[in-house]
């Protein structure tokens, strides 16, 4: 057992944190709310110079391979900045979802997204299926050396942004990845912004042809995908949750009511250090499921990543309401970053699946003994 | 950065639980309630520990303990509570010896330590009294001194295992001047001095571990005296800092939570139940953040860091989920947790030891420094005020 970082990590998160103190927080937050698909390019461009947009892609595709952890470590200086760039949703998830083969297939779109040309969405939810990527009734039909594809896509994150859309559809018992041209013709967005930043679309997909070649992934690509992307947005609230732990600490002790600090009074130390320690433990699980989501024992993964993903939409919340509740009404206001944290780590809760569906998924997958 | 055990931590696992299976007696161990060992079992139990050499096994080599990384301490812990063995008793081994290590006299360090290590003294810990409890350094117990002696007169309450132990460590007041904190000390007091009397206190499990121990005009030699004359409540602090490995009680949650699932899976009344089994589930999810969080700390013991911070929340969440797990085991028993104090037929025994559990846990968020004295030392840290 060793939970140091290596040499190379620690660079790593040197320089996003620096990143995110210098460049991030609320002034650039409201720049990149305004900005087109609310991603500043600025931004956008310093991330793919710091090779952060290349970090999930596989060596063999021209990429970094990076470990979960090390994309974990840059989500976290992310959060702590308030960061709404799509640094998961349009970059991580979809180099996730590649198989190896498709990945060396697609280098050159791949090369375009580590360059910040392009960026990419996953569309895989539907309303029915609320956070499952295996509830798909978009079908798949082969037509020749082509694919139809035929349904709907809920709430895909960044999918607005994204020149290619990767869109789970069925074709009998079999779910598939297949990579889709945002401007194929049958190809319809509905686009809004989201709560805590960020833009989605939900997708009518009507007879759209595509190559047979397209497909790029499985549903266990998908799947492992959507457990790596969901350990590094944990690892992003993490990071916003420091921060308003930070932020409600300072507040603590400098705000003074019946002439002395509201940190004196014991209701609020104990509240304050019960957040203290949803942030330790939250940190906890975030560092072994990083480790674990990179585990070839898919049951493993499972139950590390539904088992953190359904600590921290709790703690999370918990961090976020009791934030806003002891800065009292500057805390309601939206001239205080604390505010924004709030409804980033509400989004969070729900992106990726909430406490509920995770509690479920990790009943549901067999305890895995080393 | 990984969280596999080593192949020798592994191995060391395999080893503890072979001779733990191998070892650990079998029959009748406890109370009628089944969650405490009773004394003769307690110490048939630690000698054998002792004769393997795994006593002391939070020492550090140069006093005889195995030169375990805190890793193995922990290791060793969960394969003790998963064999069902005891706890060994921690007054001697863990709060003692540390102390006498780090401030006892060389005469003190050879005398004392190897009788512990070797299970010929049972000690016991005079902290609270009856005015002080979470305010400790308010305590009046008197030693004053006369000549090479102290006379000391007062009480101590809430001892546990006094009506075992022939030793008591206790702090005491050598001082009514200047700060109240600088005019106490530590004082080393044999059980069976004259003037020592102790009565019983029963808990609401039904049980006799807590004592009330009254000393009148006791006499005790001043080499007895740990460190100097007013250093006991900064040795008293250096306790609360030392040995943390067993702090979040993660080894007993996980054998309670397993014993848990286990009942629920054969219980024909609940085991198809979505919220017992949705219970579970989110009992074990925290269990997890809590054993992580215990592995972060141990980590950084390996490394030679401080516990840090976190520590004193790992006893806050670890005493809260050992109360959270009986709870659930008391709910999920129902009628089978009603017989007090009896074994009856028919009923599932995995529950019979349950309320005795839930109503003697109540006391881990009060002992041990109560878990809103814990808040509030935290707090200091992260206010600052």
């Amino acid at each position: 057992m060793d939970l140091s970082f290596s040499s190379e990590q620690e660079i790593l998160q040197e320089s996003a944190v620096k990143f995110a103190q210098k460049a991030c927080g609320l002034n650039q937050y409201k720049k990149s709310l305004v900005a087109e698909g609310q991603c500043d390019a600025e931004i956008w461009k310093q991330f793919a110079e710091f090779g952060w947009l290349t970090l999930a892609v596989p060596e063999s595709a021209g990429g970094f391979s990076a470990s979960t952890t090390d994309m974990a470590l840059v989500a976290e200086a992310l959060g702590a900045g308030l960061v709404i760039e799509p640094f998961v949703t349009g970059a991580l998830l979809p180099a996730l979802v590649f198989s190896t083969a498709a990945a060396v297939a697609n280098e050159a779109l791949l090369a375009q997204l580590a360059s910040g040309e392009v960026q990419l969405a996953v569309a895989y939810a539907e309303r029915e299926g609320r956070f499952d990527p295996e509830h798909c009734t978009t079908q798949a039909t082969a037509n020749g050396d082509k694919v139809t594809l035929n349904g709907n896509k809920h709430c895909a994150f960044n999918a607005p942004n994204a020149s290619h859309l990767i869109v789970s559809a069925k074709s009998g018992d079999d779910i598939a990845l297949y990579l889709v041209d945002s401007n194929a013709q049958g190809v319809i967005l509905s686009s809004y912004p989201v709560l805590g930043g960020g833009v989605a679309a939900n997708i009518c997909l009507n007879d759209v042809e595509v190559p047979g070649s397209t497909k790029i992934g499985s549903l266990e690509d998908l799947n492992r995908g959507l457990d790596k992307a969901t350990v590094v947005a944990c690892a992003q609230a993490l990071g916003g949750m420091t921060a308003l732990l930070e932020r409600t600490s300072n507040y603590l002790r400098t705000r003074k009511q019946f002439g002395v600090p509201i940190g004196s009074f014991q209701v609020l130390q104990h509240r304050i250090v019960d957040m203290f320690t949803e942030v330790e433990q939250s940190r906890s699980m975030v560092m072994m499921a990083s480790a674990k989501a990179d585990s070839e024992h898919i049951d493993e993964r499972r139950r590390a990543v539904s088992a953190t993903k359904a600590y921290l939409c709790r703690a999370s919340k918990f961090l976020a309401q009791q934030a806003v509740q002891l800065h009292g009404g500057i805390g309601m206001t939206e001239e205080l970053d604390v505010g924004h944290y709030f409804r980033q780590l509400t989004a969070f809760s729900v992106r990726y699946g909430d406490r509920g569906y995770h509690l479920n998924r990790f009943e549901n997958t067999p305890d895995y003994q080393a | 950065m990984n969280f596999e055990y080593s192949a020798a931590d592994q191995a060391f696992r395999d080893e503890v639980r072979q001779w733990m299976q191998d070892n650990l007696p079998k029959g009748p161990r406890g109370t009628s309630a089944g969650f405490r060992a009773d004394k003769e079992f307690q110490f048939i139990w630690e000698k054998k520990l002792a004769e393997k050499g795994w006593l002391t096994f939070g020492w550090p080599k140069e006093y005889g303990g195995p030169g375990w990384t805190a890793t193995q301490r922990d290791i060793f812990e969960t394969e003790r509570a998963r064999a069902g063995a005891p706890g060994t008793s921690p007054f001697g081994l863990m709060m003692l010896a540390p102390v006498l290590m780090k401030f006892g006299s060389a005469e003190q360090k050879e005398y004392y330590l190897p009788r512990i290590a070797k299970v010929e003294d049972i000690w016991c810990q005079g902290y609270s009294e009856p005015g002080s409890g979470s305010d400790l350094a308010s305590l009046k117990m008197q030693a004053l001194r006369q000549g090479d002696k102290y006379i000391v007169n007062g009480q101590k309450i809430w001892t546990t295992q006094a009506h075992w132990a022939n030793m008591i460590f206790c702090l005491v007041r050598t001082s009514n001047e200047g700060a109240k904190q600088k005019g106490i000390s530590f004082l080393l007091i044999d059980m069976k001095s004259k003037g020592v009397e102790v009565r019983p206190i029963v808990t609401i499990d039904g049980h006799h571990h807590l004592n009330e121990v009254f000393f009148t005009d006791v006499e005790v030699p001043v080499k007895n005296l740990v460190g100097e004359e007013g250093q006991g409540w900064s040795i008293a602090k250096y306790l609360l800092t030392h040995e943390r490995t067993g702090i979040a009680s993660v080894a007993d949650n996980k054998a309670q939570l397993a014993k848990l699932k286990d009942v629920l899976s054969r219980d024909p009344g609940l085991k198809d139940d979505p919220h017992a089994k949705r219970r579970v589930t989110e009992l074990e999810v925290d269990l997890m953040a809590l054993e992580y969080t215990n592995l972060r700390m141990l980590s950084r013991m390996d490394q030679g860091e401080s516990p840090g911070p976190g520590s004193s929340s790992l006893k806050v969440k670890g005493t809260e989920l050992q109360q959270a797990i009986t709870e659930a085991h008391v709910e999920f028993g129902a009628h089978d947790a009603m017989p007090w104090h009896v074994k009856v037929e028919g009923v599932e025994p995995a529950y019979q030891s349950a309320t005795g559990r839930y109503n003697y846990l109540r006391a881990a968020t009060i002992y041990g420094g109560s878990n809103e004295i814990q808040k509030n030392v935290l707090a200091k840290i992260l206010i600052g005020l």
